[in-house]
């Protein structure tokens, strides 16, 4: 049963690496269904953390870190939505903008309050969050074979945040399919023209995505600082947002494939991490580089054609211009 | 608002309004020192004497300007064809590591090098110039030819630029037995002449600093660059398809063609980042030597409107933040130099993406508003 271990601890290290891939996807979900495009999302997730940790610590709760990184997140994705919804702005060079602005400001802020080259002061006890074990975790894990393990190893023993990752790519899902705003948001999206004419701002609509996009962004961001990690380190998102990116292109602007995507972007990672430095009969020293750099070139050969198709909704990236 | 595009003079759309905006990011840095707890006007008299104050502050400025020039090119030539290479990091990752491929092949020829080493150099900096443009066709050739968007393969090639220049240190081109990741040093004839080496002989006696003749180098690519744009064919072509794709096929130019030879031309500018750290400072290939130069680019050539004689002020302002930056966190350690990123930032948010609100401004303030 050696072997069932190790899977078990390769996949709930898959599930930790995934988080912040999965909230920050389905902020981009958000974004782009309204026809904002945003590569943004890697800034919005660091401002987050770094916000997240400085709350932490200072009010000793994680819970506060949670609300300071949504509220800074989505106070950047609200800067995006001005450049892009109102000004009509380029959405590339705004998104651009957000992740150079977030990179330097929480370096300067940091090192300029902390003194430790940008980092934050660790966090400890009930700043940073826990790890929740679900019910009946321990008892399954000794009392139900193969099941029961994987329960308590993959499915239990993840922070409060984590969860509410999930319960958020349940919400995306069920509220762009099956509400009116999730029809709208769509309907932006893709001809906003039409939107338009029935009576809907399409402004409001798309700062409703946008702001959304800031709150995931803030999640994802905060899972980082407080819970997987206990305080901020510069530049600690190391391309996450960009990934994520990827598993939406790569999950064709769809919520349960976004999800599923970033797991296996997460496994990718989980298996790179536990094979550094490990010789495989037959191949040698495995190159992790090539691991890590899968999900980059996974994205570029299908947004080639190469592999299926990658179809974005139709009004993505165009600022709307009413007709006159 | 209005949606009709506001009319302003050209002078001040060419001039008045980059300056507005770079005054309002100024200001906006201003308020992160004051929020700080520094004073922005000693800071900014720190800065420019560190900067501007002595020829060695001059020399590290005009070397950190070499940088931004050709990222700031890179990113401009790519603009006027109507595409966005946010792919300087990744291109100018390449075309440090065909710098470093072909020096090591001429380290493996001793002969040539004695013999024709003064070609060492040029060959030297054609492969970082090859490199960067392979490395920019590629997504060039993908949008041209398969339709996936320049912005998004270009920001997944620079991470996988990262990872290949990591895997390539540790084991194939690096040096052996060092525990830092770089090769060995390149052959001497292969590397550029620092500037104080090269004004001696004028009987200007400079300070040693990491200025080398790569400034050289990207003052003519200035100029190579007014004159590609402005004076020929190709030029003509770039802009056509810049400013309208289906205009320029109309009247006989391949949209298909012009983007991928424009991302080639935007690489092998990037290419110079890689020759003026690679070649000309540390003669041998380190690790993070791109550190966000190419990202600066994109701030460089919004400000310089993408035009040669911009960029060249707007890499020059960029320099003097560098190294005033640098000097600045000696003197005030609150105050790193994340600080230049995040100035970087904000100028690419006004100078880019609200430019539109920043032309409305001065409209108004010209007493131009015009209905609406």
């Amino acid at each position: 049963m050696d072997w069932l271990q190790t899977l078990a601890v390769v996949l709930d290290s898959m599930v930790r690496l995934s988080i912040p891939l999965i909230c920050a996807a389905m902020a981009g979900l958000w974004s782009e269904k309204a026809g904002v495009v945003d590569i943004g999302l890697e800034g919005k997730m660091l401002v987050a953390a770094f916000a997240a940790a400085v709350a932490a610590y200072a009010s000793g709760s994680a819970w506060v870190g949670l609300g300071a990184g949504i509220l800074a997140s989505v106070a950047l994705a609200l800067l995006h939505g001005f450049a892009a919804i109102t000004w009509r702005g380029n959405q590339i060079v705004s998104g651009v903008a957000v992740n150079m602005l977030a990179a330097g400001l929480s370096v300067v802020l940091g090192n300029a309050w902390y003194g430790q080259g940008g980092r934050t002061p660790s966090l400890e006890g009930a700043a940073r969050f826990g790890e929740l074990t679900l019910p009946f975790a321990r008892w399954a894990r000794e009392h139900v074979p193969v099941l029961g393990l994987f329960y308590d190893e993959v499915v239990s023993g993840h922070a409060a945040p984590a969860y509410l990752a999930i319960l958020c790519v349940l919400a995306t899902a069920l509220m762009l399919k099956r509400t009116r705003f999730g029809l709208r948001i769509r309907a932006v999206g893709e001809n906003p023209a039409a939107v338009d004419t029935a009576g809907i701002s399409v402004a409001g609509l798309r700062y409703a995505a946008v702001a959304i996009c800031g709150l995931l962004c803030g999640l994802g961001g905060t899972y980082l600082a407080v819970a997987q990690s206990a305080g901020f380190l510069p530049q600690m998102t190391a391309g996450r947002g960009f990934i994520a990116l990827a598993a939406v292109i790569f999950a064709n602007w769809r919520p349960w494939p976004a999800l599923g995507a970033c797991l296996l972007f997460g496994l990718l990672d989980a298996v790179a991490i536990r094979l550094q430095g490990v010789s495989l009969p037959g191949i040698g020293l495995v190159p992790v580089e090539a691991i890590q750099a899968l999900p980059y070139l996974m994205t570029i050969i299908l947004l080639a054609g190469f592999i299926g198709k990658a179809t974005p909704p139709k009004a993505s990236g165009i600022p709307y211009v009413k007709e006159r | 608002m209005s949606a009709a595009p506001i009319d302003l003079p050209r002078w001040a759309d060419t001039a008045l309004v980059p300056l507005v905006s770079v005054a309002a990011a100024l200001l906006v840095a201003g308020l992160v020192v004051i929020g700080i707890g520094e004073n922005p006007l000693e800071a900014t008299a720190l800065l420019l004497r560190g900067a501007l104050g002595s020829a060695e502050g001059i020399g590290f400025t005009l070397y950190y300007t070499t940088n931004f020039i050709f990222t700031g090119l890179a990113v401009a030539v790519a603009f006027h064809a109507g595409l966005f290479n946010i792919g300087g990091e990744g291109q100018a990752t390449v075309a440090g590591i065909f710098a470093a491929l072909a020096c090591t092949a001429l380290s493996a020829m001793p002969g040539f090098l004695s013999v024709a080493g003064f070609l060492a150099a040029p060959i030297a900096i054609l492969a970082a110039a090859a490199g960067g443009a392979a490395y920019a066709f590629v997504p060039g050739w993908l949008q041209a030819k398969r339709g996936s968007h320049v912005v998004i393969t270009t920001i997944m090639l620079n991470f996988v630029a990262a990872t290949l220049i990591v895997y390539l240190l540790r084991e194939v081109i690096g040096k052996v037995g060092s525990m830092q990741p770089e090769t060995p040093d390149f052959p001497p004839q292969a590397v550029l002449a620092p500037m104080h080496q090269l004004l001696a002989p004028l009987g200007l006696k400079l300070p040693a600093t990491p200025l080398n003749s790569a400034f050289l180098l990207a003052l003519m690519a200035l100029v190579a660059v007014w004159l590609l744009i402005w004076r020929t064919r190709l030029g003509y072509a770039i802009r056509t398809v810049g400013a309208n794709p289906r205009a320029a096929a109309y009247a006989g130019i391949s949209p298909a063609a012009v983007t991928m030879v424009a991302m080639a031309i935007s690489g092998a500018l990037a290419g110079g980042l890689a020759v003026n750290e690679a070649l000309g400072v540390q003669h041998r290939l380190v690790l993070d030597f791109t550190a966000g130069y190419g990202f600066v680019g994109i701030a460089v050539a919004l400000m310089g409107r993408g035009h040669p004689v911009g960029v060249g002020l707007a890499a020059l302002l960029f320099g003097v933040l560098y190294q005033g930056g640098a000097e600045l966190s000696f003197d005030k350690p609150t105050i790193t130099r994340d600080m230049v990123v995040v100035i970087g930032g904000v100028l690419i948010l006004f100078a880019g993406a609200l430019d539109g609100l920043f032309r409305k401004l001065v409209a108004l303030a010209l007493g131009r508003g015009g209905p609406g």
